[in-house]
């Protein structure tokens, strides 16, 4: 007996946006450090569909109380304006700036990386630390720990090199940033 | 305590050495209480637990602060709403932890997404059981974190006054909405200093208020050249205060715009002036929507392009400059690009629109402006709201009318609210709403169950106003249990169900996109409502046919107590008109053309 035809059943609904081109931002923001601050930020991005990218968070000022994060997210131009402006509606948050729109900013993230072989892949591998700057912070006699600081790019590079030579495992910190010049987000030290 | 009797002194010896050691000690509830009082609130929706219990005791010593027993948390916190909206203070709601403050959870969204300012106390478990699993524990911060506009946890009883005084501030300023203060049990009971709250200028929250004036007179400018402008209007005028709509009223009259508005912003612009083109939106009306469409300059106030309202995104109002005034910058570029941000407190920027309206002496270009209102009054001439009239059945839109007439007549302030559906969308087209904070319906969130309790809110606030929840069947089983607490207060609220035995929207979605496949939203087994409010204590009434509406709804307005008025209404009957989903605001499918429904999807 043949099967009765199931009809493809279609949405009566409107679709959705069509996809637009998606940017990447760093954002550097300035909170007050109480409880929960970061899971606001963070509930933020997951709850309204937004990409965090990386996202990194220490105290900069511990007399004010006021912690900075730093977060590299994409999307469309709309959504990373949306992102600001519910960032800021957060109430512990004291400031937002956008890195990437307000003018020349520096990047950096530090990473440790572990690497485990024997002889050439050995050597190999420190040349290659050495030519990246990375420092050897721990060495077994099968193994390195090298401290790598560098933009994104770099210890992404870095960390494709080392793969065949032995990487095991790789902790990065994500991107801390600062505007270049004289300009500061205010509040920190 | 001062007030005790000198005589018996003696005994209370052991209280009176600690109030010596530390004069200015208060214990947690009593800070609490001392706060709210000095936030000037007079009211609160709560219902007690394990985890409020001291400041249950402290509400019983004192008599400042009216608290309101509600029958569940849900309801206290739509109270809470229906309070606030009505008086344009901040509601303030207490609930128990665990389960008191997971109810509270729709109430909080139902205000964030409506901008509705409240305080909702929520106790918590001792601190030293945080993280425990203890008994009707619940992590309250973080279940409400996305569903308020601030929430804290306090871990310090010396901390307690300021946080209240800042949830209040953060509640009522900038785009207004819910702020929880969860306070752990120990904390209720431990003594720390009371501080009076800061002046505002010294809070950390301090959100724009005042407009950029060069936006202004660049806004004006375009108002000044528009051929086809029109006011698109919401909460955010009802929000900043009855001087926002005084102001709205003055700039319409200067500049002869037409103006529509959001369902949250009935009441802004009176409906009864010749300006006033109705709501907007899928059941808006014709000329609203068609005006949105065609218009050249839309100046949006205090409303936030939310998708019930523009319709498919790429199809809204796709020739026109567009201007947005509002204080929330996060509602700015949203969903609809928009050509000038305007950042600010809707009052301020219409007052500034209507100085340098007058200073630059601007007048409206009258030859096109005749034509606009020309071709608008063409559009309502098709006559949307129109509906096959039945001297054998209720309509629904009939009932409205006739309650309608009836209001006109009544010299009492009216408040209305609404539960959500076809009801709520037929009391929004057919109800006059002449003034803010008249009009109490859950917009954003959709919450059956709302108008209950939001008009027990109401009522509560407006002791001699004539409040009626105009509700559907369906939603008002959702809150029913708050017929007690309207009974027990001798609140005197009409509930005015239009019972068409169904969960009528989603009946309606059924048949016209659905296949006429009817999943679940028949409401069987309902009780007999006249016999329900009896039951409770109220007073009961049915109108089955046309002719006995006018006399139930007399008996209606008279009562004195809870009254549920059950109106038989066409089981058959369609919101119209409607925007179907995924089409523009040019492509209304209006009642008589209701077999025109673009069905072939299904």
């Amino acid at each position: 007996m043949a099967a009765p035809r199931r009809k493809k059943s279609k949405s009566v609904y409107a679709p959705g946006p069509k996809d637009v081109a998606v940017e990447t931002h760093t954002l550097a923001i300035l909170v007050k450090n109480e409880p929960g601050v970061l899971a606001r930020v963070v509930g933020l991005f997951s709850g309204r569909g937004y990409n965090i990218e990386s996202l990194t968070v220490a105290e900069t000022d511990h007399d004010k109380h006021l912690s900075r994060i730093t977060i590299v997210c994409s999307g469309t131009p709309m959504v990373i304006e949306q992102i600001k402006n519910q960032l800021g509606r957060l109430v512990p948050v004291k400031n937002v700036r956008d890195l990437t729109t307000y003018g020349p900013y520096v990047d950096r993230e530090l990473a440790l990386i572990k690497v485990t072989g024997k002889n050439e892949k050995r050597i190999e591998a420190l040349r290659i630390a050495d030519i990246f700057r990375a420092r050897v912070v721990d060495s077994s006699l099968e193994s390195f720990i090298f401290e790598v600081t560098g933009t994104t790019e770099k210890i992404n590079a870095f960390i494709d090199l080392m793969r065949p030579l032995g990487l095991v495992d790789a902790s990065r910190t994500g991107v801390a940033a600062l505007a270049r010049g004289e300009t500061a987000i205010g509040g920190s030290v | 305590m001062s007030t005790v009797d000198s005589k018996k002194q003696a005994k209370k010896s052991p209280p009176e050495k600690i109030e010596k050691a530390a004069p200015d000690k208060m214990t947690g509830a009593e800070i609490i209480i001392q706060a709210l009082i000095e936030q000037g609130v007079e009211v609160i929706f709560g219902y007690p637990g394990g985890a409020v219990l001291p400041i249950y005791d402290e509400i019983f010593k004192q008599d400042k602060i009216k608290h309101v027993l509600v029958r569940q948390e849900g309801g206290a916190l739509h109270a809470a709403e229906g309070y606030a909206r009505s008086t344009g203070k901040v509601g303030v709601a207490l609930v128990t932890s665990g389960p008191g403050a997971t109810n509270a959870v729709t109430g909080l969204t139902d205000a964030l997404m409506d901008s509705i300012p409240l305080v909702c106390l929520t106790g918590q478990v001792p601190s030293f059981l945080i993280g425990t699993d203890a008994f009707q524990e619940a992590d309250t911060t973080g279940i409400t974190r996305p569903c308020t506009k601030h929430n804290v946890l306090i871990r310090d009883q010396n901390e307690l006054a300021e946080a209240i005084h800042e949830a209040f501030h953060v509640a009522r300023t900038g785009r207004p909405g819910p702020v929880v203060v969860d306070i752990p049990k120990d904390i209720q009971f431990a003594e720390g200093d009371y501080k009076k709250a800061a002046k505002p200028a010294a809070q950390s929250y301090n959100p724009q208020t005042a407009p950029d004036m060069s936006a202004i007179e660049e806004a004006v400018e375009l108002m000044a050249q528009a051929k086809k402008p029109v006011f698109y209007t919401g909460g955010g005028i009802i929000n900043a205060g009855p001087s926002a709509s005084k102001a709205l009223r003055e700039l319409v009259k200067e500049t002869g715009f037409p103006v529509t508005s959001t369902l949250m912003g009935l009441g802004a612009f009176p409906a009864n002036d010749d300006k006033w083109l109705g709501m907007l939106g899928m059941h808006g009306t014709f000329e609203a929507n068609w005006a949105m469409h065609d218009c050249d300059v839309m100046i949006c106030i205090g409303a936030r392009f939310d998708d019930r309202i523009t319709g498919r995104i790429d199809k809204f109002s796709p020739g026109s400059i567009k201007i947005h005034v509002d204080i929330d910058p996060s509602s700015i570029n949203k969903n609809v690009h928009i050509d000038l941000p305007i950042v600010a407190d809707a009052q301020l920027a219409i007052e500034a629109m209507l100085k340098i309206w007058k200073d630059k002496s601007h007048k409206p270009r009258a030859r096109s402006l005749k034509k606009w209102w020309k071709q608008i009054d063409d559009w309502r001439g098709i006559n949307c709201l129109a509906y096959k009239p039945s001297s054998k059945i209720i309509k629904p839109q009939y009932a409205l009318e006739r309650l309608r007439a009836a209001l006109e007549n009544d010299k009492r302030d009216q408040f209305i609210s609404t539960e959500v559906g076809q009801h709520q969308m037929w009391a929004a087209q057919f109800l006059p709403f002449n003034k803010p904070n008249r009009w109490m319906t859950s917009g954003g969130l959709g919450t059956m169950g709302y108008g209950l309790p939001a008009a027990i809110g109401a009522q509560i606030a407006h002791p001699k106003g004539l409040v009626i929840d105009v509700a559907g069947e369906a939603s008002i089983l959702m809150n029913i249990q708050e017929m007690s607490t309207a009974v027990q207060y001798r609140l005197p609220v009409k509930i005015f169900i239009l019972n068409n035995q169904w969960m009528g929207m989603v009946r309606q979605w059924q048949e016209l996109l659905h296949g006429e496949r009817y999943s679940e939203s028949y409401t069987d087994s309902l009780p007999d409502f006249v016999k329900l409010a009896e039951a409770y204590g109220g007073i009961g009434l049915r109108a089955d046919t046309p002719d006995e509406l006018d006399d139930v709804i007399d008996q209606m307005l008279k009562t004195d107590k809870v009254t549920i008025v059950d109106v038989r209404v066409d089981q058959k009957e369609n919101c119209f008109p409607m925007i179907p989903s995924g089409k523009g605001h040019n492509e209304m499918i209006m009642s008589p053309q209701a077999e025109k429904f673009d069905k072939k999807l299904v």
